[in-house]
């Protein structure tokens, strides 16, 4: 990867904390309702896997996207205005925090329901397959939902009708707050794969060069017509399963050794040893990305909410 | 017009919307090499092919999502279940997904999707698979709900769910396969959302659908016999209802009687019942009365079956006390 590709990386992952961070702090302001959760901590998994796609794949993904929904290169103004309701928001401040999407970037959301965006990745990619299209269906899950229906149907399909799927397990070890290894039956999310016939491998999700090689690989051999494949990347999240969360259930000093690995830390660490910049120059990407959170804030605040005589507007495509 | 059954004019819907339009395919349990469990599909592989006539694992949540996924990509696809009952293993894909995803993400998403599903008891099936539960699918805003009661409407209906860019339960009842009728041939789209009147009448409003028209129309040929003339009210679609032609017939008759097959309570017959009270509570000269199934899951047994259906002399019975 280039040096000026790997800075964009870099940006992107820093942008995304500071969202996080930012939102965090809106949601204790009451600016942010609803169910809201935060990607810190694993932010090299979306911004190596998105960076690795064509312009041509579809992503779709679970709740905990705003991440996803930066790497697929929505304007951070319009992510922050959905996540405020307002009516200028990727969404129109319909769907709120777990429901954002572009189409014309190929994102295909932001799906609330543990496992439930996965037989409709199978289907997306069914419907590049039946158009002859080379895109390939890019679907995001944690761990918590390879052990629901969804997903044991999803595989199956993809693999009996050979659809160009990448599924991508990120396994952050808890689903809420139960541990991978009280929820499933099998805590190496990859061995789930083999019942059905795909290959599969596991990736370090704090080193965002790794994700991005294996994605890239992974991607293309999918697009080459070997059928579906399975990535789980290995991951963190460093606050709650949601705003809500008393932590109940890991130690603070588990938190800190995560965080010990921190993926923007590692990130430096590489861009700086390897020549593709300098700590100044990092200081002044980070600079930049504070300041378009705080435009976004601006804009996002200034923005309008929902007209309410918009209500009825597109329950059904077709207006009756 | 040629008199056809309810199994053809379904199946030459499809047909014909498939010859139409490259994006329009099957899939579903056994629609291909079997041909359908009930047939509707019979010589759709041969003809259209395997990609396009998709057999699928037994995994219902696959395939409506495999349905509504492809739908988003721009493929207008008819996923068949092989009974209503079975929808329920389907439920979130169909009610917080199809449903949904126009409306919450600011209509970026289109799902012109067609769900194909058998209902109904009085096959001594069984408690779990002699549902009616059309309604339950009715509650939810963002889905279409249909469900013809005539070869005709069928076909025109099917045409108009497959051609709708918008999420469509298609409700076939497994009694009225055999049913005849007069169908155009040929292109015949009917628009989804509008009652019709079936049988002019002027002594009693009987609104109805799917196979409460069958039981209606042998109740009002009854009736007719003793001089008593049933207006019959086809709802044809449960969402988006249209009762216009409901209250228009009631204040004509100021007398209605609601036949649905499925269970009363929460069912088709309130909901109409109470739109006929708020639009038109002075033009009552009796209290409307429902007819619908008993409250218990459907026995095997077939008199127990049969006496928990409803059927035409229940809705002679109900009519004599409205008059």
């Amino acid at each position: 990867m280039n040096k000026q590709s790997s800075l964009d990386l870099y940006y992107q992952m820093v942008l995304i904390r500071r969202l996080e961070e930012k939102g965090a702090e809106l949601y204790q302001a009451g600016k942010i309702g609803g169910f809201m959760h935060l990607y810190i901590g694993q932010e090299a998994v979306s911004t190596g896997l998105i960076a690795a796609r064509l312009p041509q794949d579809r992503v779709i993904t679970a709740y905990r996207d705003h991440g996803v929904a930066i790497n697929c290169g929505i304007p951070v103004n319009q992510v922050l205005a959905e996540l405020m309701g307002k009516a200028t928001g990727i969404s129109k401040g319909r769907g709120g925090s777990m429901h954002l999407a572009d189409v014309s970037r190929n994102f295909w959301g932001g799906h609330a329901i543990v496992g439930a965006q996965l037989p409709i990745a199978a289907g997306m990619a069914l419907g590049d397959k039946y158009a002859g299209r080379d895109g390939v269906t890019i679907c995001m899950f944690g761990e918590g939902a390879t052990n629901i229906g969804f997903f044991h149907e999803a595989l199956n399909l993809s693999k009996v009708w050979t659809l160009p799927v990448l599924w991508v397990c990120e396994n952050n070890i808890y689903g809420m707050g139960t541990k991978v290894t009280r929820a499933s039956a099998v805590s190496e999310i990859q061995q789930k794969a083999e019942g059905y016939g795909m290959a599969h491998e596991r990736v370090d999700g704090m080193n965002v060069m790794a994700v991005y090689e294996t994605a890239k690989k992974a991607i293309e051999t999918v697009r080459s017509g070997s059928g579906p494949r399975m990535l789980e990347i290995m991951t963190y999240r460093f606050r709650g399963h949601s705003m809500g969360d008393p932590e109940r259930y890991r130690k603070h000093e588990e938190v800190m050794e995560w965080e010990g690995h921190d993926p923007i830390g590692f990130f430096q660490t590489y861009l700086i040893k390897n020549k593709k910049a300098t700590a100044r120059g990092l200081e002044e990407i980070d600079t930049r990305a504070r300041e378009d959170i705080q435009k976004a804030i601006e804009f996002s605040e200034a923005s309008p909410e929902p007209a309410l005589d918009t209500l009825f507007d597109q329950v059904y495509a077709e207006e009756e | 017009m040629a008199r056809i059954t309810m199994r053809e004019a379904i199946s030459q819907a499809m047909w014909e919307e498939m010859e139409r339009d490259p994006n329009v395919f099957i899939l579903g349990e056994e629609v291909g090499i079997w041909g359908g469990s009930y047939a509707v599909t019979k010589g759709f592989y041969d003809h259209f092919g395997a990609e396009r006539v998709r057999d699928t694992p037994i995994a219902e949540t696959a395939i409506v999502g495999a349905a509504i996924g492809s739908a988003m990509t721009g493929l207008r696809p008819i996923a068949e279940l092989m009974t209503i009952n079975f929808a329920f293993s389907a439920m979130d894909q169909i009610v917080n997904e199809a449903a949904k995803l126009h409306y919450m993400f600011g209509g970026q998403f289109m799902l012109p999707l067609v769900i194909r599903a058998v209902s109904g008891g009085g096959r001594q099936l069984g408690a779990t698979h002699s549902q009616t539960p059309d309604v339950v699918f009715a509650h939810f805003p963002g889905l279409k709900v249909i469900s013809p009661g005539t070869p005709a409407d069928a076909k025109g209906l099917l045409k108009a769910a497959i051609r709708s860019n918008d999420p469509v339960l298609f409700i076939e009842h497994a009694t009225l396969y055999q049913v005849r009728g007069e169908v155009p041939e040929g292109e015949y789209v009917l628009p989804i959302g509008k009652s019709c009147i079936q049988r002019k009448g002027k002594d009693v409003t009987i609104v109805t659908y799917s196979k409460g028209l069958d039981i209606s129309m042998k109740a009002a040929e009854e009736l007719s016999k003793e001089g008593i003339e049933a207006e019959i009210v086809d709802l044809r679609t449960l969402r988006p209802l249209d009762t216009n032609p409901v209250i228009e017939s009631f204040k004509k008759t100021n007398r209605a009687v609601i036949v649905e097959e499925g269970w009363k309570s929460y069912g088709v017959g309130a909901e109409v019942t109470s739109r006929i009270y708020e639009q038109a509570f002075n033009y009552a000269d009796a209290p409307v009365i429902r007819v619908a199934q008993k409250e218990v899951p459907l026995p095997y047994n077939r008199a127990l079956e049969q006496s928990a259906l409803p059927q035409p002399a229940d809705v002679v019975a109900a009519v004599r006390e409205v008059l």
